[in-house]
């Protein structure tokens, strides 16, 4: 156990930055600023590598798994007698694994950030609220309960607010900042709810299952509803339907922050919960499971059609990423048993698959950043033909496209893989209905890569400082990351023999590939990213709008959501606003405000009554005094004779 | 009831005391008012003449009489002015009003207590106090002797005396 | 004799007449004479306790003396002090000294 201890600087590391660079940071100047977070965060990284590294080649238990380490856990607030909330660091081949992918998307990130954010008003405060988050981000995966988890949970929601309303002068980052927070706080009261569910039955928070195993059977059928009830905090975080809708406004904030925060980890933040609790739902609550991977089917399938057809590159990114988040749940909702050889495979499928999405949604976001950098927009018509300038975002781009789209030798594949062969052994249905999506998947990604890159060649704007600028590559400090993400991205995927490590019962698994589904899903991307070339590649976009002249009402409907937030709006103005909240505001300002300002005029009216009794009249005192004195003899001959001293 | 002289001269003692007293307090003229006092405190001497308390008699006489009526006299003549009286102020009624309510009230229990409480046996005994007693009593220093106070009282005196010179002089 | 009870009745009456003229008066020395009027109700009061409840002592006589010696000292300040102030601002009515709270 001791060996671990350093893996407490992990969260030390960004907590001192944050506050050294919230407290002091306007003191140094930006750059300096940037680069001592960077160099925590570098050291941060090295550290979790460290860490990954020692525990990966300890010795494996006797029953083929890796020990559950758990170097710290320090009871913070005892509720009960056994009942208690403890703070520590938890160590399991899924936590080991969330360390590495955090901290590599968020060292990549902060490098990028220094040439992306440069001349930014707020330097300094970006990079605090980066460690910050990234705190939190680590502390929620290392947390050795799930109460710990939930205070992280909370933490990560709060600097994703900061992050996303960075531009705080805009009003719509203010806005998306808003919507991001309120939206997962109100998912977040069902994981408050269940948790207290859970304490109250079980008796515990720990993620140590086997000790209570006896409370957890106890406690019966309150457990799915507990389960169930947590997912839906899950949900929240991870932009399931309907709580999908935060994502895409979040995009408002700085690119990397997008980056960080909707590709790599806050939102695989439900994936990890359901990952976390999977024995739980495997021996209890196996129906909630699959719900949760019905509701990220329909999720993903509904986020890649709204793919299809945005125009800002950042929201094609968001709705991919609940698409691919939706595919995370999917795998582990599909599966039956902690046995990874019989329907247990999901688990490590999800696993995987959040492994490698991060690395290559993190390469697709800065590149997107690179692109928006270059042409100062987020509109596909404002781009096109940026080949030519910008060969190496290009060419990261293309390898994140190609990853994504599930196409070999590219990490995608392998994972998207695994969670198709997954679904396949659920059931057919579901297998297809992926494979589909897989398909629109790999459409869309190259529609948005046909069209930032291809197509018609980029029309030479004016800038507003009079002479034509050409869009021009990103400096070094922001190519480094695409290309390490890129290099990441080409070799994770076979390199790195994920199923040893990660499994749902912990034992190793080797990952075969099952060459029917592994075909089909290649046909199928293979098929999807012809068609985009075929639509999209072209300066004319004939069969594009031909199709949506003919699809008017789907497209349009896709355009705008599915108007999924028309129909929030309309519940919460008309209905929530109209109904509950004008007749509270009423009651809260007539009834409650009315008693209070009533009180507060009694007490006006008072005090210009009392004022004058401190006239500095000594006579007006002395009278006082005297009435003082015959209440006090008033009370004692009351006392002495009752009340009938008078007669 | 028979009538006896004490009862008689306490009487004309009480009488005095009430009318002059309710007179200083109501006359508008400060000069008046200081004259009412004094007969107020000449009757207050003759009630502890009649308690045979001439020693105490004499010192309410000496001091008060002969002492702070005569200093009041003096800084009414010298602060008196045509419009310094209190005929040209008026009290307010709600003042008046205030004032006697709360001093009948007051009465009211006092006098209530007085007449209801049951106080020990009350025994009168005639006859001087001895002018070698109340010397002893009051430069001795044992039981119910009181040395200090009297030495505490000259110090006060004295005090007191430098600070209204210190106070009152002309700068 | 007298009974007790008439003496104290007398003193107590003596003693809210002062307390309303306190009350009442808007000059400084008729405060000081109607103040003067409660002490010496509180004398008398001294004197009658002594007399008739504990006659064999003289305490309540002492304290009487005593009591005069203060008002003597009380009187002798106390009208040095209006004395100052009637020189400073040429009136010694109560509703005319608010030059502190200023």
């Amino acid at each position: 156990m001791e060996q671990y201890s350093i893996t407490l600087l992990v969260l030390l590391l960004p907590l001192a930055a944050f506050l050294f660079l919230g407290l002091f940071g306007n003191r140094f100047k930006p750059l300096t600023a940037g680069l001592i977070a960077t160099i925590e965060m570098a050291a941060t990284t090295v550290i979790a590598y460290f860490t990954a590294f020692k525990y990966f080649t300890s010795d494996r238990l006797a029953d083929g798994t890796f020990a559950t380490c758990i170097p710290f856990d320090h009871v913070w607030l005892p509720f009960g007698k056994t009942l208690t909330f403890n703070m520590g660091i938890l160590l399991d081949p899924i936590s080991v694994m969330m360390l590495i992918v955090i901290t590599t998307v968020s060292l990549m990130v902060h490098v990028y950030s220094l040439g992306y954010m440069k001349g930014e008003k707020g330097f300094q405060r970006y990079f605090a609220f980066l460690s910050l988050f990234t705190m939190s981000m680590l502390g929620l995966v290392v947390a050795t309960n799930i109460f710990q988890m939930y205070l992280f949970w909370e933490l990560v929601g709060v600097s994703s607010y900061l992050l996303i309303g960075f531009y705080y002068t805009k009003p719509s980052a203010i806005a998306a900042s808003k919507k991001a927070f309120i939206v997962t706080r109100f998912a977040d009261l069902g994981f408050l709810i269940g948790i207290l569910i859970y304490g109250y039955y079980v008796g515990s928070y720990s993620f140590e299952y086997s000790v209570h195993i006896k409370a957890i059977a106890a406690a019966g059928t309150v457990i799915p509803l507990a389960l169930g009830l947590m997912i839906i905090g899950g949900a929240g975080k991870s932009a399931m339907f309907p709580f999908h809708l935060w994502l895409p406004d979040a995009m408002e904030g700085p690119t990397p922050v997008s980056a960080l925060i909707h590709a790599a980890t806050m939102v695989v933040a439900g994936v990890y919960l359901i990952a976390r609790l999977f024995p739980l739902f495997i021996g209890y609550a196996p129906d909630v499971l699959h719900i949760a991977g019905y509701v990220g089917a329909f999720t993903a399938l509904f986020a890649a059609v709204i793919a299809c057809v945005q125009t800002d590159i950042k929201r094609v990114l968001a709705f991919s990423t609940i698409s691919q988040i939706g595919f995370m749940i999917v795998a582990l909702g599909v599966s039956t048993s902690t046995d990874p050889h019989h329907g247990g495979l999901g688990y490590m499928a999800s696993m995987f698959h959040l492994f490698t999405h991060a690395m290559f949604k993190a390469l697709l976001f800065l590149g997107a950043g690179a692109v928006i950098h270059a042409v100062h927009s987020n509109e596909m018509k404002d781009m096109g033909g940026l080949r030519k300038y910008m060969r190496v975002t290009h060419f990261t781009f293309l390898i994140a496209c190609l990853a994504i789209a599930g196409i070999p030798p590219f990490s995608g594949f392998f994972s998207k893989d695994e969670i198709l062969v997954a679904t396949f052994m659920f059931s057919p249905v579901m297998g297809y209905l992926m494979t589909f999506i897989a398909g629109l998947t790999a459409f869309y990604m190259f529609r948005l890569y046909y069209n930032i890159f291809w197509a018609k060649p980029c029309e030479l704007k004016a800038g507003h400082d009079g002479h034509v600028h050409t869009p021009h590559e990103a400096p070094a400090v922001m190519t480094v990351p695409l290309v390490i993400l890129a290099a990441l991205t080409c070799v994770v995927g076979y390199i790195v023999p994920f199923g040893k490590f990660i499994s749902s019962d912990g034992s190793a698994y080797h990952i075969h590939i099952d060459l029917k589904v592994a075909v089909t899903s290649i046909v199928v991307a293979v098929i999807g990213i012809g068609i985009a070339r075929v639509m999209y590649r072209g300066a004319s976009r004939k069969i594009a709008d031909g199709l949506e002249r003919n699809f008017g009402l789907l497209y349009r409907a896709a355009v705008k959501r599915f108007y999924i937030d028309e129909i929030y709006q309309f519940i919460t103005h008309k209905i929530i606003f109209a109904l509950i909240s004008k007749p509270v505001a009423w009651f809260d300002r007539h009834v409650v405000d009315a008693f209070f300002d009533g009180l507060a005029w009694i007490a006006h009216v008072a005090a210009a009554k009392i004022k004058g009794l401190q006239s500095g009249n000594v006579q007006s005192y002395a009278v006082v005094f005297l009435w003082g004195i015959i209440a006090i003899m008033a009370a004692l001959l009351f006392i002495t004779f009752g009340v009938f001293w008078l007669l | 009831m028979n009538i006896s002289l004490d009862t008689v001269i306490f009487v004309v003692l009480a009488l005095v005391i009430i009318v002059f007293s309710v007179l200083t307090v109501t006359t508008t003229r400060i000069l008046r008012a200081a004259t009412y006092l004094l007969f107020v405190l000449f009757a207050a001497a003759g009630i502890y003449f009649q308690l045979n308390y001439s020693f105490l008699g004499a010192v309410q006489l000496m001091v008060y009489v002969g002492g702070i009526i005569v200093l009041y006299v003096f800084s009414i003549l010298l602060t008196s002015s045509r419009n310094m009286d209190d005929r040209t102020v008026k009290v307010p009624q709600s003042r008046f009003w205030t004032g006697l309510i709360s001093a009948a009230v007051g009465f009211v229990i006092c006098a209530f207590l007085i007449l209801k409480n049951t106080f020990k046996e009350q025994v009168f005994e005639y006859g001087e106090v001895k002018m070698d007693v109340i010397g002893k009593n009051i430069l001795g220093m044992d039981k119910f002797q009181y040395l200090l106070p009297f030495e505490l009282m000259g110090l006060l005196l004295l005090a007191c005396v430098i600070g209204a010179i210190v106070i009152a002089r002309k700068r | 004799m007298v009974p007790m009870q008439y003496y104290l009745l007398v003193s107590t009456f003596m003693m809210f007449v002062g307390v309303f003229g306190f009350f009442t008066r808007r000059n400084l020395l008729t405060i000081l004479i109607s103040v003067e009027l409660v002490l010496n109700a509180v004398d008398i009061n001294f004197a009658v306790f002594n007399r008739y409840l504990y006659p064999e002592h003289l305490e309540g006589m002492f304290f009487s003396v005593f009591s005069i010696g203060l008002s003597a000292v009380e009187a002798a300040v106390a009208i040095a002090i209006i004395i100052v102030v009637y020189r400073n601002l040429e009136n010694i009515r109560v509703t005319g000294l608010n030059k502190l709270k200023d």
